[in-house]
């Protein structure tokens, strides 16, 4: 697409380097995360291949999770797949944040939306609207090998961490999306959307099936629509 | 069961590629106006807060808070102090698996 040894294809490494060396915190616990995903799916009866075969294409912890929880407990593929779709549509607002800027031919651009995940997409959010798509990939990059990784032992017999609640790991996932939060919160405005954010999620939990509550906190961002030109 | 599982697989699959590729598929390299842009950057906050309280406060779809609300607390107050991350995460398991283990 462009000249290889621009100065854009240094920036590039760089991004993708700094990506990478980010992300390895949460590559650690989505490989822990999988590990159960694994040995989850084996106790609901799928063949080790199967939860193997779910981590590499659909690659999405909280849906895995919920549409084998609803096959366990006799549902049908239907109702999983409805289920993980609503556990998914937290991506859609960030594919539509960072689709414009994601350049290139069409087959090409929607290969790169795969790489959103969520701490990917939040570290590439440069806070002024775009976003550095080389620091998502190579986010995800570890990422995505952890979370196979992981799926593959669980699913083949490891039962190191079958429950990782046990061991507290399950507090480690939220805590790392709080300093996420932290450093997104610059001013009053970020404040006021982050606390009406998570207040709306949190009313709609006991109402709304699981995984909407995220996606109707994303209105709240409409309020930049009235800060108009404000930022750059 | 397996071919309800390959077919649960494979529309997770398809729905989940659907969802994370329609942005860059209908905006991708798009000059977009400035409010739009105001609303993509408050969305990081948002989202990110959603995904910290109902992993914090609910399981599913309930309210639900336990030993690990107690370890995300500890965690949030090491991290308003400005305290390093590493800290914070070991602060959040050793008071969620030690108040397991206690109750």
């Amino acid at each position: 697409m462009s000249s290889a040894s621009s100065p854009h294809e240094a920036d590039r490494r760089a991004s993708v380097r700094a990506g990478f060396r980010a992300a390895l915190p949460y590559a650690a616990v989505g490989f822990v995360l999988s590990m159960s995903f694994g040995i989850l799916a084996r106790d609901a009866g799928f063949p080790a291949v199967a939860a193997i075969v779910m981590s590499t294409i659909v690659f999405a912890g909280s849906a895995q999770f919920a549409a084998v929880a609803i096959l366990a407990s006799g549902g049908t593929a239907a109702a999983a797949i409805a289920a993980a779709a609503l556990m998914n549509s937290r991506f859609l607002p960030m594919s539509i944040a960072i689709g414009p800027s994601m350049t290139g031919p069409a087959p090409w651009r929607a290969a790169q939306g795969q790489a959103i995940v969520d701490a990917s997409w939040a570290m590439a959010n440069r806070g002024d609207g775009t976003f550095d798509r080389w620091f998502l990939f190579g986010s995800t990059a570890p990422q995505y090998v952890m979370w196979v990784a992981g799926t593959m032992l669980g699913a083949l017999g490891g039962d190191l961490f079958s429950d990782p609640s046990r061991y507290g790991l399950d507090a480690i996932y939220p805590t790392f999306f709080l300093a996420l939060v932290i450093a997104e919160i610059k001013d009053r405005t970020t404040l006021v959307i982050a606390v009406s954010g998570g207040l709306l999620a949190l009313s709609l939990v006991e109402v709304a099936p699981a995984g909407l509550p995220v996606l109707a906190a994303s209105l709240v961002a409409l309020w930049g629509l009235r800060r108009g030109g404000a930022t750059r | 069961m397996t071919a309800t599982i390959w077919w649960t697989i494979a529309g997770c699959a398809v729905v989940t590629a659907i969802i994370k590729g329609i942005g860059p598929l209908a905006l991708g390299g798009r000059d977009i106006p400035p409010r739009v842009t105001s609303v993509i950057a408050l969305m990081a906050p948002a989202l990110l807060t959603a995904l910290v309280v109902t992993s914090t406060f609910a399981v599913g779809d309930q309210w639900r808070v336990g030993a690990h609300t107690a370890g995300v607390a500890v965690a949030g107050v090491i991290l308003v102090r400005r305290g390093p991350l590493v800290l914070a995460v070991a602060a959040a398991v050793a008071v969620t698996a030690g108040l397991r283990a206690l109750g």
